[in-house]
């Protein structure tokens, strides 16, 4: 027989009740040492870039790597600006990210309110078509649309850093999605009060599917602004409409090569996005996870 | 008025519908015309251009080879070896990537305080380009101003033109670039996990351990899955680390010469666009037969909550 075994049910009780509440604390405590863990290792290579970009050169060798810039050093910013025309390099890419962004919502718009709303013969197989496309990675259409573009004229311009991304797949998908969520009732109300096509659009159709717009937006956005593989192939030198990632390469390759202001240009180019993250964190949840929850 | 048997208002049903069907293909033409141009053509193209030698020179008509092309392509040792590489770069890349970000989202899932903040660090590799990844680790990696000597890793030669390290080193930096999504994806997928089923299983006395691999990640499957069909995908398509870190001019490019890389390079430097063409519809098989095998194996396994 165990000593305690003697004891009131209450006392027993409250002892147990305390271990298991230390338990909770050293659980909760291992769970904020993971996390941090996690976060040091995951923050680490950007906040690194960015204490160096603001160090003198001659403290770029330092170790242990100086984890706070006690002089910080702007120039480096100025020189990537200017010499490395990373002022050039983001303007262009505000532009072609403006393009493809309101280009895909407006082709989106379209096709997914003729899918959702018109009857039309071949509309399902039509639908299938447009969701064919996601089958077919960008990558395998290169050796044909880098002639095409060339063909067209377009090389190094904003024509062929774009056209070739104005229509989605995906988005006409959300788009439908979002239309045939809304009641049919709304949509006979609208007709009974005179509501044309265009009016149910902009008044109530949009309106109601601005949780959908805003995921494609963001999401377009993100895409078009981290595009690597296509400005490459596209655009050269001359009359430049290089975009920022491309200026990035080139910083670190052939240009301007030097370390702290290829770092302090990769803090520039990554620092409206990390804006953006903060800002529509939630609309980029949505499009990013848009069909990983059935 | 030839239709004069039928009724006014049948004749104006009629019209409506066709004015309601010239209007769906209006609407839908502006987006089939960019599929048509910049997907569907370029994407039937490649089988023929496959068919075609390349001429040596530019000028001279290009000569029809038959299948004799594509059996010359993908038997040869370079591609071969951007297969391998490349299928190496996804064994690295996506288990780790998913795993982590599993586990992260798992710690940050609980409502505790600083969550917000701890869930934003997460998804943050989510903005960052390849562009940018590949410079800040780059930096973190050169032998000289990187951290790597400093912490006692410096093969010779450097990293990244390292035959045996340049592959991994890519792939270290893909997976940090690929925690972000990871995380984000995964941590949807808890929050559609009922919460009474976790406690459930920690009231039955089950571990925290045995909770995470008998009770989430069989609830969490069809998101796992979800998550390993879209970064094979994503990871077929990997080019501008190898672009920006290591180049074709670098000592280990053999050995890091990823597919798509090499079309661009086939492209390009080579010029054979009926080579490329090949080397494109290899590409395409092989996300097709990943996401059409990963649906016939895992689909059957994977644990669908009602």
């Amino acid at each position: 027989m165990r000593p305690d075994s003697r004891n009131g049910s209450g006392e027993r009780g409250s002892r147990c009740r305390r271990g298991r509440a230390s338990r909770r604390r050293r659980r909760l405590a291992a769970r904020y040492t993971l996390l941090t863990i996690g976060a040091l290792v995951v923050l680490a290579p950007l906040y690194l870039t960015f204490v160096s970009s603001l160090l003198p050169p001659s403290a770029l060798a330092e170790r242990p790597p100086p984890l706070f810039p006690l002089d910080p050093q702007w120039h480096d910013y100025v020189i990537a600006w200017t010499q490395g025309d990373l002022g050039v390099y983001l303007r262009n890419s505000a532009i072609q990210t403006g393009i493809i962004v309101c280009g895909q919502l407006v082709t989106s718009v379209l096709a997914g309110y003729a899918f959702a709303f018109l009857r039309f013969p071949f509309k399902r197989a039509l639908f299938v078509v447009f969701l064919a496309t996601l089958m077919i990675p960008f990558e395998v259409t290169l050796v044909t649309n880098t002639q095409t573009i060339s063909e067209l004229g377009w090389y190094n311009t904003f024509a062929g850093l774009t056209v070739p991304f104005l229509a989605t797949g995906v988005g006409t998908f959300l788009l439908r999605q979002a239309f045939l969520q809304i009641p049919r009732d709304l949509r006979e109300a609208a007709t009974l009060d005179g509501y044309g096509r265009l009016r149910f659009l902009l008044r109530i159709a949009l309106p109601l599917a601005r949780p959908a717009l805003a995921a494609l937006g963001v999401f377009s956005f993100l895409a078009a602004w981290n595009q690597y593989l296509w400005p490459l192939v596209v655009t050269g030198s001359g009359n430049g409409v290089r975009t920022v990632q491309i200026g990035l390469k080139l910083l670190q390759g052939t240009e301007v090569s030097r370390t702290d202001v290829a770092l302090a240009g990769t803090v520039i180019a990554v620092l409206p996005l990390l804006v953006l993250l903060v800002v529509f964190q939630k609309q980029l949840v949505r499009s990013l996870t848009a069909g990983a929850v059935k | 008025m030839s239709r004069g048997r039928e009724s006014p208002p049948a004749r104006t049903r009629r019209s409506r519908a066709v004015r309601e069907a010239a209007l769906g293909y209006l609407l839908v033409l502006p987006a089939l015309a960019v599929f048509g141009v910049f997907v569907f053509y370029p994407f039937a193209e490649n089988f023929r251009l496959a068919l075609y030698q390349t001429p040596p020179y530019p000028g001279l008509p290009s000569r029809y080879v038959g299948l004799h092309q594509v059996g010359q392509v993908l038997a040869s040792s370079g591609f071969l070896q951007s297969l391998g590489s490349t299928l190496l770069f996804v064994v690295m890349v996506v288990p780790a990537g998913l795993l982590i970000g599993l586990l992260l989202a798992v710690a940050a899932h609980r409502r505790l305080r600083a969550m917000a903040v701890y869930r934003v660090i997460f998804s943050s590799t989510v903005v960052t380009s390849v562009a940018v990844s590949a410079l800040v680790f780059g930096t973190l990696m050169d032998p000289v101003v990187g951290l790597l000597p400093w912490l006692g890793l410096n093969p010779s030669p450097p990293i990244l033109q390292n035959t045996t390290w340049a592959l991994p080193a890519i792939a270290v930096m893909s997976v940090w670039q690929f925690l972000g999504l990871s995380f984000v994806v995964m941590s949807a997928g808890l929050s559609a996990v009922p919460e009474e089923v976790l406690e459930a299983a920690r009231v039955d006395g089950a571990s925290e351990r045995t909770v995470f691999w008998r009770v989430t990640v069989p609830l969490l499957s069809p998101t796992i899955f979800f998550g390993l069909v879209v970064a094979t995908i994503y990871a077929f398509q990997t080019f501008g680390q190898v672009d920006i870190l290591i180049g074709y001019s670098s000592a280990a490019f053999e050995h890091v010469n990823l597919l798509v890389y090499d079309i661009l390079n086939t492209i390009e430097v080579a010029k054979t666009s009926g080579q490329a063409a090949v080397l494109s519809l290899a590409l395409f098989l092989l996300t097709l037969g990943v996401t059409l095998l990963q649906l016939r194996l895992v689909e059957r396994r994977v644990h669908y909550a009602a």
